[in-house]
Parts: structure tokens; sequence; C-alpha cells
């Protein structure tokens, strides 16, 4: 089926011959229960100076796709079949020392995480210059020039000096130019860009892809950019591809398959990427049967100061920051990595006392309390973190982890415990087979819903919700807060939303505050927020959030 | 007594763990590839190791069952024999048979080597929990002993140890367990720290648990696996130090069989009984090989 | 000097200072009375007088505390006391026994390093994944083989077997091969094996795959990225190796009849020679303690991750 539609479109211009051709390729990987393929029959194109997005979700086989073609699978990694066609030569056999010929010359990568991707103990100019002495570039002078120009050319400040500082001396965003200046030394005619923004801020994201958008046209480079974003895909993206289970399930040029997606995984896709807003109106029209006439949340004043090193030196996370929460509302403090919105939250929750201010929840102030008082707080609120791989006891079952809170307070008889377990494990939608399971034996979604259910089995007020859907796929994203919404509108619960993603806060919450550096420099009614940013950094912060490009035209056909 | 229960429960826990595993990774393949599957995660490697220990474990409990000759009572005008169909491994100078001397000398070692770990185990573990669960003041005392105790090298630790208590196989190995003290409290210690950072802890605390029941609930059951591991691997390593002991003299006076002290015995018949030194040594090695075996699958099953 | 450098090394002196008390709080609770093994022999004839005499001249019926401060100040002005047994100062004991072991020791290590290296490479190295199992299975073979009984196996090979090696008045360089292979095999295992590990956790970071997709090939991406990143950690073993050495030596010294420190301790053992044995203990912490200070101020210059770090304490 995906051959048939990729023929189409060779034959529509034979003229534009590919960079790239991927003709039915098959990856395996060999594990301890055998052989396992998760990449199966796979064929596309990449034309010059073209962008082709690869999007799936986690296990898609998007990554090993991305492996495949530079030839950098994993030891235990295979191809099974098919070609890889670069510039017309078949390199799906070629030998590791003949892939080296062209590593770094015609195909190049930009890795995920740039914290990770460039080496601790070499300096940024002798990793910039590595790929001009493989190459065999020109004399030792002749590489230590053209390393500050690359340097210059992404936008570093102070090239010269960077390039004497080591990896850890730079910011996430400077390390990501860093390798992308290593990636165009030698002006590839492929650029594989491997989630090349995911680990960064959004605001770092945007200048980041602007970056590679502005080198990509300049050379002539084709990219072959791998995201499981799919607001990125459409904003970068000439073209297309939609990967799940290592099969293609669509693919085509980006306005049509965004306008008119004939798949139904990609339609679902689609409707549940909070950042393509498509069903934004139609989750937020719901009616709110319990608004309390109270407060759930006041926080005023809230500072938190952490000590560095000497007593002296303090560094403070959280500067000033004042909301009140209606009963039965999401309010979201939203920000970027090191904005203080955790700990904003854990002041809250009552793990940690904060320096100044005040926080009342469900009308008790929570920095006064101690001991017993502060462990009854937990009746009333509760905390689901961000990733559920970690915040559940991998040696217990599901049935002691839902019970758990239960046994802290006044005790219940046995049935009374196990009739409450049931009833919220049917609340979350999970099916009591998981009882006796391990969290292991769970997907990442059903691991949350457990979470949640731990959360809820007290019957509390408010909920605060840490990152607590961002590190899902964004099927079950969407899933989680669908079944979030439902509960607030069940039991009138009222929500603290944490979150970096402002797509995802506008979909959910009523009220935000945006906080930048420990401060608040935005707050309201969220609409309100969105239409009229109070500050520049709100207004940069919307302006970055990827999928607006090509989405607004398809919203206004 | 314990350790064979432990050896048993975690083999039974290891099987139960593999259709788990399985069937999270394909779920639609049939029973036959699901039995093949199974047969080929079983590793010779680990098998042969049990198996070892196995055979040690019984020579150490039921000494007799393997051999009819006397440990310590010699065969006259049979000294010195090289290995044959009546006498296995060969007989010493005074005409008592190796293999026996070997089986039953798996008691003074294993129990020896039990002694030491129990002693590391208990004191250090303790010790290691005591210091990451108080934190503050007490955390940083115990700490500073323990780096006390890692300052001086081992064996010159356990030397010292020797000449407090006296010569002998108990005291060698009370010695040797003294020594791992510290590296069992800086385990026990990092483990400890490194749960009570992780979320599931602080979701404890944050559903209303107590300090003790999380303790118990919590951060006792994660942390203590790496201990076990750690514990199966000081086995080993008890094993060879206490045979360095017996060698040097300090462990079991003779003519008790113990298998340093077999070595350093047979060190005087070098030139015309190899096997007297040879063999003995050999099932250090196998032994001790086998512990550290055992003891990598357990921190394999962990990850 | 930084703060840093000043708090490090005033934990060192408050560590070597801790050994020094627990050493002398457990060699002198002891129960067993060197003085006593020594003179209490009939042959020598001594009355409990004379006895008694000897007592007070070896300080040995004072006050705990007394004795305490008295050998601690002995301590830091280069007096470690007479030994009992042979009634010689223990420094000179010390110094004439030194240059043995100190050599075993050096080319031991040297050794160690050399097989160490070797394994991690040809590990790195080999094309098949059997062959590296095979490699780095290597390691945990000498862990568990028993110090005295490689010596010994290695006379009966090279000296009965093979002659090769005469043990019988062999030259002072003959004399060392086989002590030197003995002491260099278990301290290249942890060695080999923490290297192996490095090198292949250090594999499997994305900055070399990064380096690979510059269209370095996996010798250029091992020798110039992996092997750095390898190495260093190993450094923090420094002062855990030096006490394997020393006890290496201790073994190594008794199987092979030879004269150095290993065999003063064990003499010192035999004969419960406090003073001796407190002057060792107290010795080797010391240098465990140098070591590791060493190691602690050195690795700053060799991480430049550690240099900012550093930079934020002081």
């Amino acid at each position: 089926m995906t051959t048939a539609i990729n023929i189409k479109t060779v034959s529509a211009d034979a003229a534009n011959l590919p960079i790239l051709e991927i003709r039915n390729l098959a990856v395996g990987y060999r594990g301890n229960q055998g052989f396992q393929r998760v990449v199966h029959d796979v064929s596309l194109l990449v034309r010059p100076g073209e962008v082709v997005a690869l999007v799936g979700e986690s296990g898609s086989g998007k990554t090993t796709m991305a492996q495949a073609v530079i030839g950098l699978l994993a030891e235990n990694g295979r191809l099974e079949g098919g070609a890889i066609r670069l510039n017309g030569t078949d390199i799906s056999g070629w030998s590791q020392k003949q892939l080296d010929t062209i590593r770094g010359r015609q195909i190049s990568l930009i890795p995920q995480d740039p914290t990770t991707s460039l080496n601790p103990v070499k300096t940024i100019g002798a990793q910039v210059a590595e790929v001009l002495q493989i190459h065999r570039q020109g004399s030792r002078a002749e590489i230590d020039a053209r390393v500050i120009e690359l340097l210059t050319r992404v936008g570093l400040s102070q090239p010269e000096l960077r390039a004497k500082q080591y990896p850890h001396e730079l910011s996430g965003g400077m390390r990501q130019r860093v390798l992308i200046a290593i990636a165009v030394a030698l002006r590839p005619a492929l650029i594989i860009a491997d989630e090349p923004t995911s680990a960064l801020d959004v605001t770092v994201q945007k200048r980041i892809l602007d970056l590679i958008d502005e080198l990509r046209r300049e050379y002539g480079t084709a990219v072959l950019l791998v995201t499981h974003d799919l607001g990125v895909a459409a904003d970068r993206a000439n073209h297309i591809v939609v990967l799940k289970g290592g099969r293609i399930q669509e693919q085509g040029p980006i306005a049509e398959v965004l306008a008119s997606p004939r798949c139904e995984y990609t339609r679902k896709l689609l409707a549940d990427a909070p950042s393509l807003g498509k069903t934004r109106s139609a989750f937020r029209v719901r009616s709110r049967p319990i608004v309390g006439p109270d407060d759930a949340i006041v926080v005023e004043n809230l500072v938190q100061d952490f000590a560095l090193g000497g007593k002296r030196d303090v560094f403070r996370a959280v500067d000033g920051v004042s909301f009140t929460v209606q009963r039965g509302t999401t309010h979201a403090i939203v920000g970027e990595s090191g904005s203080g919105k955790t700990t904003a939250a854990r002041s809250i929750v009552g793990f940690q006392k904060p320096t100044s201010g005040r926080v009342f929840v469900d009308g008790t102030e929570v920095t006064t309390l101690r001991g017993e008082n502060l462990r009854r707080l937990r009746k009333t609120i509760q905390l689901v973190y961000q990733n559920p791989f970690a915040s559940l006891d991998p040696r217990q079952t599901i049935f002691q982890i839902v019970e758990e809170p239960l046994l802290n307070f006044d005790p219940l008889p046995r049935e009374d415990r196990a009739r409450k377990v049931h009833a919220i494990l049917d609340r979350v939608d999970l099916p009591q087979s998981v009882l006796t399971r391990r969290p292991h034996a769970l997907s990442g979604g059903q691991r949350q819903r457990v979470a949640i259910a731990r959360a809820l089995v007290l019957d509390p007020q408010v909920l605060v919700l840490d990152e607590a859907v961002s590190a899902l796929d964004v099927t079950v994203q969407a899933q989680i807060l669908e079944l979030l919404d439902e509960l607030q509108q069940a039991l009138g619960l009222t929500y603290l939303f944490i979150s970096h993603d402002l797509a995802v806060v506008r979909q959910i919450s009523d009220t935000v505050s945006v906080l930048h550096n420990g401060r608040q420099v935005d707050g309201g009614p969220v609409e309100d927020v969105f239409q009229r940013p109070g500050s520049a950094y709100t207004r940069e912060l919307i302006s970055a959030i990827p999928g607006q490009r090509n989405a607004n035209q398809h919203s206004f056909q | 007594m314990t350790g064979l229960n432990t050896i048993g429960r975690s083999l039974l826990r290891d099987d139960a763990n593999i259709p788990v595993k399985y069937s999270q990774v394909s779920r639609q393949a049939t029973s036959a590839g699901h039995v093949l599957r199974i047969l080929r995660s079983i590793k010779p490697g680990l098998v042969l190791s049990w198996l070892v220990m196995g055979v040690v474990v019984f020579w150490a409990l039921f000494p007799q069952w393997f051999t009819s000759y006397s440990a310590t009572v010699g065969v006259a005008r049979q000294q010195l024999r090289a290995p044959s169909a009546d006498h296995w491994l060969g007989t010493d100078a005074l005409g008592r048979d190796l293999l026996a001397r070997i089986i039953y000398g798996a008691g003074n070692s294993l129990s020896g080597a039990l002694v030491a770990v129990g002693v590391g185990l208990m004191v250090g573990t303790t010790l290691g929990i005591v210091a990451g669960s108080a934190r503050g003041r007490i955390d940083g005392a115990i700490m500073r002993g323990v780096d006390v105790l890692l300052s001086i090298p081992q064996l010159l630790l356990s030397l010292s140890i020797v000449i407090l208590l006296g010569f002998g196989i108990v005291n060698a190995a009370i010695a040797v367990g003294i020594t791992s003290i510290a590296s069992f409290a800086r385990l026990a210690r990092s483990e400890v720290v490194r749960v009570r950072a992780s979320d599931y802890v602080e979701a404890a605390f944050g559903s209303g648990g107590t300090f003790s029941r999380v303790l118990l609930r919590h951060i006792l059951p994660n942390s203590l696996t790496s201990v076990i591991a750690f514990a199966a691997l000081q086995l080993g390593w008890a094993i060879l130090t206490i045979s360095t002991l017996g060698f040097l003299g300090y462990g079991a006076p003779p003519p008790t069989p113990e298998w340093g002290l077999l070595i350093a015995e047979g060190r005087n018949y070098l030139a015309r009984a190899w096997w007297l030194t040879t063999i003995p040594g050999i099932v250090v090695i196998l032994v001790v090989l086998s512990a550290n075996r055992i003891s990598q699958s357990f921190g394999k099953a962990k990850a | 000097m930084s703060r840093y450098v000043i708090g490090r090394i005033g934990q060192a002196v408050l560590v070597l200072w801790a050994a020094f008390t627990v050493s002398f709080g457990l060699l002198q609770a002891l129960p067993g009375d060197a003085i006593l093994i020594k003179f209490l022999n009939p042959e020598l004839g001594l009355g409990p007088e004379q006895i008694a005499d000897i007592r007070t001249s070896y300080g040995a019926d004072s006050p705990l505390v007394v004795q305490y401060v008295h050998t601690a100040i002995n301590f830091l002005t280069g007096n470690f006391g007479y030994s009992i047994h042979a009634g010689v100062p223990v420094g000179d004991l010390i110094v004439a026994n030194l240059p043995p072991t100190l050599w075993l020791s050096t080319l031991g290590f040297l050794l160690s390093l050399v097989f160490a290296i070797t394994l991690a490479a040809l590990s790195a190295l080999s094309p098949f994944a059997w062959l590296r199992a095979f490699i780095q299975s290597i390691p945990a073979l000498f862990i568990s083989t028993p110090v005295f009984w490689l010596g010994i196996l290695l006379i009966q090979i090279f000296s009965f077997q093979l002659r090769l090696v005469p043990i019988i008045n062999p030259g002072p360089w003959q004399a060392l091969i086989l002590p030197v292979l003995t002491l260099a095999v278990p301290i290249s295992a942890p060695l080999a094996q923490i290297l192996m590990r490095n090198i292949d956790h250090v594999l499997t970071e994305p900055f070399v795959a990064v380096a690979r997709a510059k269209g370095a090939s996996h010798r250029w991406v091992l020798w110039k990225h992996v092997a750095k990143n390898a190495v260093l950690p190993t450094l923090t073993i420094g002062g855990i190796l030096f006490g394997e050495l020393l006890a290496g030596a201790v073994v190594t010294e008794a199987v092979f009849g030879l004269n150095g420190l290993g065999g003063l301790t064990q003499r010192s053992v035999n004969d419960q020679d406090i003073a001796v044995l407190q002057a060792i203990v107290v010795f080797s912490a010391a240098a465990f303690v140098v070591i590791n200070l060493t190691v602690d101020l050195l690795y700053p210059i060799f991480d430049p991750r550690l240099k900012v770090r550093q930079g934020v304490v002081a």
C-alpha cells in the first residue's frame, strides 16, 4: 500500500532525483526473547532541500529508522531487508568502514539530547574541529579558522571563547547549536535530525528549529526530521510520514495530510495533539456543576530560597508568587525549566517550608503545619508526579499501591478498603485484572491512571498535577486529560496543573500563572492571558508553541 | 539452612519472573515458542554455579555421604599417593585422603564465610540504614567512622583483629567480617539515600505515611536487593580471605581440614605431590567464581 | 589555596588520627602480652622483678591515656617505639624492609596495569561478541584465585616443571619475576573490570554516536573519546588498590620467603609485636589517605567538569 503511494510520487516528478530513497526497509533487534522486527516494509523519499518529517509515538520505530539510515543501529540491531539509496547508491549493505567515508560528509546527525551528546572532557572547538580532521579538510590553522566561522554561523556569541570552553559551561540551547555546527560543517546533502529539540524549552526549541531551517535553505541540505510532535512537523516539514508499530500509516505532502488525513490513526493523532488546537473548543464547553463559593487554594506572596554551598549564598527559586484558585476549577502554573513552577507546587503541597508567604488549602494555612497536622493535610491535597515509572514502588502490586493511603488514616475494615480500591479503579477506567500485577507490567498510561487512583482514594479536594501528562505519548496524554476532566466534573475536584506545555494548559485550565525565573510575569483567566499577554515573555512563549503555521491555515479552510 | 532456604526461594522467584517478562514483549507467540524461549533464557554458567554451590553446601552438611575416608586420620603406608581409583585426588604426607579433607573442609570454609558475611551484613547494613535514614550528625559520625575503617588495608585490619581475638577459624571469620562492615555500611546507606530520593517514597509520605511505615514498606525492601547481591559477592570474597588467613597460619590449627591450610601444608611437597596444592586451589576458585556469578544474577534481576 | 583544598587536607588528617586511635585501641586491648611472651621464656632465667622492671621501661604499666598521648607524640616526632622482639627501633625495621616491598609492589602494579589495559583493549577491539564475553570473564577468574595458591602454582610450573626460574640462589631480578607476576594478577582484575565496564558504558553515551556520525572509525572513537572518559574514574580506586597491593605483598612475600614489609607484618603478628604492627597499620593508613588526597586534588585537573564545581565551593 505504502509502496504504491511512493511510486506515484516518483513518477510525478522523476526529474527531481531524491537524495535519500528508502525502499521496503525492515529492521529487527536480537533480544533475550529471540529476534524481533521493529520496522516493517518502510519506503520513503527525501528530495534535495526538502524536510521530511518522520512522526510517531514511542515504539513506532522512528528512531530505529534514523539510526538505520546513518548506519548506527545498536549492536543487536540488523537490517533485515530493503534498500537505502543515498544519491542513487544503495548503502544498506555497506561496511562500517565504507560508511565512515560518507558519515559527516554526506549524511550527518543532529542528536536528541544536547546535554549528553558532547564529550564532557573535550573542548567545544576540538569537537567541531574533529569532523574536519576526520575528513582531512585543510591544515590545522585552516580548521581552527573554520571552527570559529561555524560557531559564529550558528549564532554563538564570543565564538573564540566558546571554542575553548567545555560542554558543561554552555546551556542546552548553546550545545545544540554546537551540534548543529558539527552537522553542517561539511555541507552534507542530508541531515538526520533525531528529535533535535525534545529536550529543550519551547522558546529555545523555536530558535533552534529556525536555525536549522535557515541553514537548510542556505546550504540546500535535505532534512529527515524525526519527531513525536505533530506541531513541529506541521510547522517545519514539506512532507510527512506517519509511523506506528514500525509500519507506515500514511504519507504525503504536509498540507494534504493535515487537511484530509486518510488513515484513522493520523486522524486520531491530529485530534489528540494539543498544539494543533483542533479539539480545544469542543473540550472547553462543559457544565460546571460544582463551583463552590470559596477558594480552594490561596497563595500569597510565596517566596522560596535555597542555600547554595556556603550559608550566605541563596538562590531564590520562587519570588513573590500569588494566586487564588476557585473550588472546582483548574489553575495552571506554566513556565520553562528553572522557572520555579515545580518548587512552588511542592511548597503548596507542604513538602517544603516556604521562606516567606502564606498558602491556604481548603481554608487551612499550610505553611505553619507540622508533624501530625501536616500528615492530616494529605487527606485534602494530593500530588501526581510526572514520571509514572518512578512514582510507583516497583515491588508493590497495584492493589497495594492504591490501598496504601487508606492504611495511613482512620483504619477501615479490610472489605471496605477492598471495596474502595475496586471503586476507584473503575473511576480511572482500569480493569480489575491489573490489581494483582506490578507496575512494570503496565503501560505508561495505565501507570499514570494508577497514580491518579492512589491520589483520589482518600477523596481529596485538591489535586496537584506536576507535569502529569508530559511523559506520555500524545494519544495517551489526550486520554488522561479526558479522564481528569471527567473526574473534575464528577467529583468537583480542584486542580493545580503544573506544565511547560502551553497548548495543553490552554486546553484544560481556567486560570493560569506564567512564571519566569521565579517571578510571576502574567496571570488571570486563561483566554485573557492568551489573547492579551501582559508581558513580552508570555508573548514569546505563546508564539513559540509549535503547530501554528500550517494548522492555522488548515483551520481556516 | 537459611542459606538453602534463600537459594530455593530465589530460584522459584526467578522462574516465576520469566513468563511475566516474556508476555510483556510478545503476546501472540505459541506455547511451543514459549517453552523454547524459556529454555533459551537459561544461562548454563549460572546453572553450573548453583550446582557447584549446591554440592559444596551438601559437603558441608553431610560430608559422610560423599566419602568413607577420615579427614584427620591417615592410612598407614599410603602417604603421598598420586590420584588413583582408591584415592581420587591422592593422599597427603600422613596418608590422609585429599578428597575427604576437601569435603570435610567445606564445612569449615563455608561456615567461616557465613559468619564473616553475617557479621558484615548485620552490623554494616544496620549502620548504613541508620546513617541513611537519620541523616545529619548521626549520618556524619557513622560515615566518618566508616572512612576510618576503609583507610586501613583490609588484610592488616583483619590481622590486627585476629591478634586481639586469638587465632582460630571462628576468630578469623569474625575478623574478616569486621573488615567488610565498612563496605556494607556504605552500600546500604547509598541505597537508602537513593530510594529515599525516589518519587514513590515521596508519594508515600504524600499520601500520609508516617516515617516508620514508609521505611518498612518502601525504603527497606527496595534498598536491600543490592545489599543481598553484595552479600553473595562477599561470600566468595570471605572464602578467599579466610583461606588466606588459614594459609598464613592464623585460621584453623592443624589437623583441621581447612582449604587454605591444605594448600599451606601441601607446599612442602611441591616437587613430589603437585595435587596437594593444585586441587584445593581449584576447588576454592570454583566456589568463589560460583558465588560471584550468582551475586551477579541477583544484581541483574534487580535491574 | 582554596578553602576546598584546606578542608580536604583537614579531613585527611582527621581520618589519619582516627585510624591511629583505632589501631592503638585494637592493639592495646590485647590479652596476649608480647613482653611476657618474650621474657617469660624460662631459658632467659628472668625473675618476676626483672620482668616488672622491663615492663616499666617499656611503659607497659602506665595508664592507657598516658600511653596513648605518649605514643601519639612519639609517632608525630617520627619515633615509632622499639620492636620488643627484635630489640631495635621500629623505624629502622620499616626502613630496612621497605625497599624490597617497594620494588615488588611497584613492579607488580605496573605489570597489573599492562594486564588490565591489554585485556580492556582486547575486549573493546574484539570483533565478535563471544570473544568479548570470553575476555571479559578473565578478570572474574583472576579475582577468584587465591594469591598464595597462584604463587605456588607458578613455582610448580616455572621452577619445577619447566625449570625456567631457579628457586635456589636466584639472581636479584630472577627472584622478583614470579612474585611480581603473582602480585600483578589479582591487582589487575579489579582494574580491568572497571576499565571494561567504563568502556562499555561510555560506548553507549550519545556523544559516541555523534562522533561516529562525524565519520569517525571505531578505533578513532575508542582512542579519542572513550579512553579518557573510561580511565578517569579508575583513579578514584587508587587508595583501595594500594591496600590490595599491600595485602598482596604480605601473602606474596610469605609464599616466596622474601624479606619485606609483608614478611615483617607476618612476623610481628606471630610474635605479637604490637609496636611494629601498629606502626605498619598507621603507616599504610597514612599512605592510603595521602593517595586518596592526591587523587581528589588532582582529579579536577584531568576532568574539566569538576573545576567549576570546585570554584563554586571555594
